[in-house]
C-alpha cells in the first residue's frame, strides 16, 4: 500500500506532474480568487476593479430578499443533511452488513438511482408528484426533495467506508458490551464517524446548491439563495453577490477544517 | 409489496383526477371592499419590474413593498420572482398559492380559459377608472374582467450608433440578414423566447407573427437557424449587459429594458444615449400587455385587490414607468413620469408605428408547432 | 459477514443445532430490513411512486396548460420521440457527454496520479482538500465568473489578445467545454484518487524492473489497475453530463438544443408535459442501461 522508494515515477516525469499539477489548480482557483477579491471592489461593474470597499457586505446584509433566501437555503440543507444522512447510514449499515432479507435487492438498485438519475427528470417527477397528491409546494416540499436525492448519496459514501473497515473490532465489541446498541455506539460508530461525516458534508454541499430541483419545487416565499442569485445574476451583476459568495465559502470551508480537525483528533485518541 | 405499491398508485391517480380548484377564492374576491386587507401578500412578478429595496433606492424611485406595508402594517408581502410566463403558470397550475401575479396578455387568456384567474371585484379597484381608455377593452380580456393592464412595451432592436444607422428606420434584416459586409458579425444576440424570436422573423418575412401556417413557420425557423451562425448567444435576461459592455452590439429585446440600462450607465461625463439607441423595425414588431391577476389558488384575495389598486394610483403608476422605463397604461399617471420618457418614441411610439404593432394571441395547440419550430432553429 | 452475530462460539451452536441456524437467519433478515426501512419507505414515496406517475403521465394528453389530462389514454408523446428533431438533440448531447467525459479523464487522471503519489498522507488530504474548495461555493456563481472572465473584458480575453493565441472565447463550443470540465473535474479526480493510492505499489515496482522503460510500466501495470476508478469517474462524469445544460447555456450563449433545456421547456414554454414525462422516462431507461452494462463489464473483468 505505501509508495515504496522504487515505484516513484522518474524525477523528470515527477517533475511535468507537479507543473501539471499546479496549472490545475490555477485553473481550478481562477474563477474563485476573482470572485472574492471584486467582492471587495468598489465599482459595480464587476471586472473592473474600483478601489477597496466592504460596502458589498454591508449591502448585502441590508437585502431583505438575500437573507431571507440565504435562511431558507441553511433551514433546507440542515433538515435535509440530518434526516438524510441518518437514513443514508441506516441503509448503508443494511446493505453492506446484512446480506439477505425482504427486499434486499430491490432497495440496492433503487438507492443508486437518485444517483444517476438526471436533475431535470427528479424535479419534474416531484413537481407532477406533488401537484398529484395535492401537496403545497414551499419549503417543505423543497426539504423533502432534497431529502430524496440525498438519502443515496449518503449511503453511497457510508457504505464505502463499511467496505474498507476491519471488521474485527466490531466483533470484539459484540464480546464487551451488553447490548448491540451499545456496542453500535461505542465502536461502530466512531468507525464509520469518517464517513458519515463525509456523507454529510456531501449532503450539505448538494442541498446549498441545488438549482434544477428547487426552482421547479418551490412555493410563494421560498425561494433558496441559488434560485434567488439564478433570478438575480442574469440581470443586475452587483459585487454584493461576490460578497455572498465568498461568506458561504468561507463558511463552507471552516465547516471542513473543523470537521477534519476533530476527525484526526478523534483517530489518534482511537489509536492510543 | 407490489400490491401495495399499485394501491397507492392508484390513489395518488385518483387524487390527481378529482384535485379540482377552489371555489373559495371567487367568494371571497366577490367580498371584497375596496381597501380591505384579509393578511399577508404572495406577490409573484417578474424580476426587477417593481421598484423595491436596494434597486429602488438607487433609482431614485420609491419602494412599493414598503409603501404598502406602511399602509397596511398588518400586511407583510412576500416577494417571489419568476422570469418567464410559462414558469409561473407551472407554479400555478400545480397548485402554488400566490395571491398576486403578472401574467402577460397571451397567458391572461391561457389562463382565464383553463379557470385560473379570478375574475376582478373591481367596486374593490376604484383605480380602474385611471386607465387610459385604449386599455379599457383588450382582446386577451374583455372589459379587464380578469387582469388589470400593468406595463406595455414593444420588441425592437438595440444597437450601437457605431455600428448601426438609424436615420432612415432600422429593418430586421440588420439582425436576420446583416450581409457579409456587417462590422458587427458575431456580435448580435435574439431573444431566448420562441413567441418573440420567431415572431420578430415572421415579421420580417411579412406574416403575422400569430399565423397558424406551417409553411410561414417552417420559413421563419430556417431563417433563424441560417442567421444563427452570426450571432453570440440567445439570451432574454442580460443581453443589455452584453450590449453595453461590447459583447455584442446589436440585440433584440425589450425597450424598457435597454432604456434602463442607457440610464443606469450614463454619469455626468457620458450620455448612453449618444452611443446607443433602440428602435422598432420598419417591417413592424411585437407589442405586448403585462397585467395583474388574482391566480385561483390565492389564499389573501382582498389584500391583492389592494395592491392592484394602489398600483393604479396616478403617482405609484408613474413611478412604475420612471424605474422599469416601460409605457404605463396609466393616464392618470402620466403627469407623474418624467417629461424626457414621455416624449419618447422608444417608450411611447408615434400613431404610425403603432398601427404596424401586433400583440400575441394564444394559439392553442399550435403552440407546439412553435416550440419544436424554435428548438428545430436552436439544433 | 454479519455485524455482531459471527462469533465462533455461535457458529458452532448453529452448526451443532440447525433450528438455532434458522432462528439466527430469521434475526439478521429481521434486522436488515429494519435498518433500511426508513430509508426504504421514503425513497418508495418520494422516489418511485414520482418515478411511476412520470410514466403514467406520459401515457395521457396534454391539456391547454400543458397539463396532462388522465383520460384519453394515448402513445403520442412516445411516437414523438422518434421524431428527427428528437434524434439530433439526443446525439448532441451524446457528443457533448463523450467529449467531455474524454477531456476530463485526459486532464484529470495525471492530475490524481500526482496528488496520489505524494508521500506525506497529511500532503495527499490537503492537496484533496484544496481540489474541493472551489466547490463549495455556489455553482451559478462560478459559473458566471467563468463568463466574466471570458468576455470581451476578461482577463482570459486580454490574454489571449496580447499573447495572440486566441480571441474572444466566450460563446464558443470552447467556452462550454471549458465550464463542464471545471464543473466535472472533482468527479473524477476523486475516484481515480482512490483508485491509484490503493495500488500496490510493488507491483508497479516489479513491472519498473521487468520492463525497459517507465512508460511501459505505465501502461501495463499502473494503468490497468486503476481501471475501476476509471470506470467510476466516467460513468460519474458521463450520466449527469447527458442532462447538462446550465453551463451549456450560460457560456455557449444557449446556441444549442441539448436534452436537458428541451425536457424543461416541455414543462415551460412548450406546455406538453405528458412529451416532458416521455422523454424524461426514455432517457432514464437509457441511462440505466448503460449504467448496468458499463457495471457489469467491468465486474467481469476484476
Amino acid at each position: 500500500m505505501t509508495l515504496h522508494q522504487g515505484a516513484a515515477a522518474r524525477p523528470w516525469v515527477d517533475r511535468i506532474l507537479a507543473i501539471n499539477g499546479w496549472l490545475i489548480f490555477a485553473f481550478l482557483y481562477l474563477p474563485i480568487g476573482m470572485v472574492v477579491i471584486f467582492s471587495f471592489s468598489a465599482s459595480p461593474n464587476v471586472g473592473r476593479w474600483g478601489g477597496f470597499t466592504l460596502d458589498w457586505y454591508e449591502r448585502m446584509l441590508g437585502n431583505e430578499q438575500l437573507m431571507n433566501s440565504l435562511r431558507n437555503s441553511v433551514i433546507v440543507a440542515l433538515a435535509s443533511t440530518v434526516v438524510s444522512t441518518i437514513l443514508g447510514t441506516a441503509a448503508a449499515i443494511a446493505l453492506d452488513r446484512y446480506r439477505k432479507w425482504v427486499g434486499r435487492g430491490a432497495f440496492d438498485a433503487v438507492v443508486y438511482l437518485p444517483i444517476i438519475i438526471p436533475d431535470v427528470t427528479m424535479a419534474v417527477m416531484l413537481l407532477l408528484w406533488f401537484t398529484s397528491i395535492g401537496m403545497n409546494l414551499g419549503l417543505g416540499s423543497i426539504t423533502l426533495s432534497h431529502i430524496a436525492f440525498n438519502i443515496s448519496f449518503v449511503a453511497v459514501v457510508v457504505r464505502a467506508r463499511l467496505a474498507n473497515m476491519d471488521p474485527f473490532m466490531e466483533e470484539a465489541a459484540a464480546d464487551l458490551y451488553a447490548s448491540r446498541w451499545q456496542a453500535f455506539r461505542r465502536v461502530t460508530l466512531p468507525l464509520i464517524m469518517p464517513g458519515v461525516l463525509g456523507g454529510a458534508l456531501l449532503a450539505l454541499t448538494l442541498s446549498l446548491d441545488d438549482v434544477v430541483i428547487t426552482s421547479f419545487v418551490q412555493g410563494p416565499g421560498s425561494t433558496t439563495l441559488p434560485v434567488y442569485v439564478f433570478g438575480l445574476i442574469k440581470r443586475s451583476v452587483t459585487p454584493e453577490i461576490n460578497a455572498v459568495s465568498t461568506l458561504m465559502m468561507v463558511m463552507s470551508v471552516g465547516l471542513v477544517l473543523a470537521s477534519l480537525f476533530f476527525q484526526t483528533r478523534a483517530d489518534r485518541r482511537q489509536r492510543q | 409489496m407490489k400490491r401495495l405499491v399499485g394501491i397507492i398508485a392508484v390513489l395518488a391517480l385518483v387524487t390527481a383526477a378529482c384535485g379540482g380548484s377552489d371555489g373559495d377564492a371567487q367568494a371571497l374576491a366577490d367580498a371584497c371592499e375596496a381597501g380591505e386587507v384579509d393578511g399577508d401578500l404572495n406577490l409573484y412578478n417578474w424580476t426587477e419590474y417593481l421598484p423595491t429595496g436596494p434597486e429602488a433606492e438607487d433609482a431614485g424611485v420609491v419602494d412599493f413593498i414598503a409603501e404598502f406595508e406602511d399602509r397596511y402594517p398588518d400586511v407583510n408581502v412576500v416577494y417571489t420572482q419568476y422570469d418567464s410566463n410559462e414558469a409561473m403558470l407551472a407554479q400555478i397550475d400545480a397548485g402554488a398559492s400566490y395571491d398576486l401575479v403578472v401574467p402577460s396578455d397571451y397567458m391572461v387568456s391561457i389562463m382565464k380559459g383553463s379557470d385560473l384567474l379570478v375574475k376582478l371585484n373591481h367596486d374593490a379597484i376604484p383605480g380602474m377608472s385611471n386607465l387610459d381608455p385604449t386599455f379599457a377593452n383588450p382582446g386577451y380580456d374583455a372589459g379587464n374582467e380578469y387582469s388589470v393592464p400593468y406595463q406595455w412595451g414593444t420588441t425592437g432592436i438595440g444597437f450601437n450608433y457605431d455600428y448601426l444607422d438609424d436615420s432612415e428606420g432600422i429593418s430586421w434584416a440588420a439582425i436576420f440578414e446583416p450581409g457579409e459586409d456587417a462590422e458587427y458579425l458575431g456580435r448580435i444576440s435574439f431573444l431566448d423566447d420562441t413567441r418573440e424570436t420567431l415572431g420578430a422573423a415572421l415579421k420580417y418575412l411579412g406574416y403575422s407573427l400569430n399565423t397558424t401556417d406551417q409553411a410561414e413557420l417552417d420559413e421563419a425557423s430556417a431563417l433563424i437557424k441560417d442567421a444563427k451562425a452570426d450571432i453570440a448567444a440567445f439570451d432574454s435576461s442580460s443581453y443589455w449587459t452584453l450590449l453595453t459592455n461590447g459583447d455584442t452590439h446589436v440585440a433584440m429585446g425589450w425597450n424598457g429594458d435597454f432604456l434602463a440600462e442607457y440610464d443606469g450607465i450614463s454619469t455626468d461625463d457620458f450620455d448612453a444615449y449618444e452611443q446607443y439607441g433602440y428602435a422598432i423595425p420598419t417591417e413592424g414588431a411585437a407589442a405586448w400587455v403585462d397585467t395583474m391577476a388574482i391566480p385561483m389558488t390565492a389564499e389573501h384575495v382582498c389584500t391583492a385587490h389592494a395592491f392592484i389598486d394602489m398600483v393604479l394610483e396616478p403617482f405609484m403608476g408613474g413611478e412604475l414607468t420612471n424605474y422599469n422605463y416601460y409605457a404605463s397604461p396609466n393616464l392618470a399617471a402620466q403627469e407623474h413620469i418624467y417629461p424626457d420618457i414621455l416624449e419618447w418614441e422608444a417608450v411611447y411610439p408615434s400613431e404610425e408605428t403603432m398601427t404596424s404593432l401586433e400583440f400575441f394571441e394564444d394559439l392553442g395547440d399550435f403552440e407546439i408547432n412553435y416550440s419544436d419550430a424554435f428548438a428545430q432553429a436552436k439544433s | 459477514m454479519t455485524l455482531l452475530d459471527d462469533h465462533d462460539q455461535v457458529k458452532q451452536e448453529e452448526a451443532a443445532n440447525p433450528e438455532l441456524e434458522k432462528r439466527a437467519k430469521r434475526q439478521e433478515s429481521w434486522r436488515g430490513f429494519f435498518h433500511a426501512a426508513p430509508a426504504y419507505v421514503y425513497l418508495t414515496f418520494f422516489f418511485t411512486l414520482p418515478l411511476l406517475i412520470v410514466y403514467v403521465f406520459s401515457f395521457a394528453s396534454r391539456g391547454p396548460t400543458g397539463k396532462p389530462f388522465l383520460e384519453d389514454w394515448n402513445l403520442d408523446s412516445w411516437i414523438k420521440l422518434g421524431d428527427p428533431l428528437v434524434m439530433e438533440i439526443a446525439l448532441r448531447s451524446l457528443w457533448l457527454a463523450l467529449l467531455n467525459t474524454a477531456l476530463c479523464l485526459l486532464i484529470g487522471y495525471p492530475f490524481a496520479y500526482w496528488i496520489a503519489t505524494r508521500r506525506s498522507e497529511r500532503t495527499r488530504t490537503l492537496l484533496l482538500v484544496a481540489v474541493l474548495i472551489p466547490f463549495w461555493s455556489n455553482f451559478l456563481i462560478r459559473t458566471y465568473a467563468w463568463r466574466m472572465l471570458l468576455d470581451s473584458d476578461g482577463i482570459i480575453t486580454q490574454i489571449g489578445e496580447w499573447s495572440g493565441l486566441w480571441g474572444q472565447l466566450l460563446f464558443t463550443p470552447t467556452a462550454v467545454f471549458l465550464g463542464l470540465l471545471y464543473g466535472y473535474l472533482p468527479f473524477v479526480v476523486l475516484p481515480l484518487y482512490a483508485a491509484i493510492e490503493r495500488l500496490d505499489w510493488t507491483l508497479v515496482e516489479a513491472g519498473r524492473d521487468l520492463y525497459a522503460s517507465g512508460s511501459a510500466a505505465f501502461r501495463k501495470i499502473t494503468l490497468p489497475l486503476s481501471k475501476p476508478g476509471i470506470v467510476a469517474g466516467s460513468v460519474l462524469v458521463f450520466i449527469p453530463s447527458l442532462g447538462a445544460y446550465v453551463t451549456p447555456d450560460i457560456l455557449g450563449g444557449a446556441k444549442t438544443t441539448l436534452l436537458g433545456n428541451y425536457i424543461v421547456t416541455q414543462f415551460t414554454a412548450a406546455r406538453n408535459w405528458p412529451f416532458g414525462s416521455a422523454l424524461s422516462g426514455a432517457i432514464l431507461i437509457i441511462m440505466l442501461a448503460v449504467t448496468i452494462l458499463y457495471f457489469r463489464t467491468d465486474a467481469r473483468t476484476i
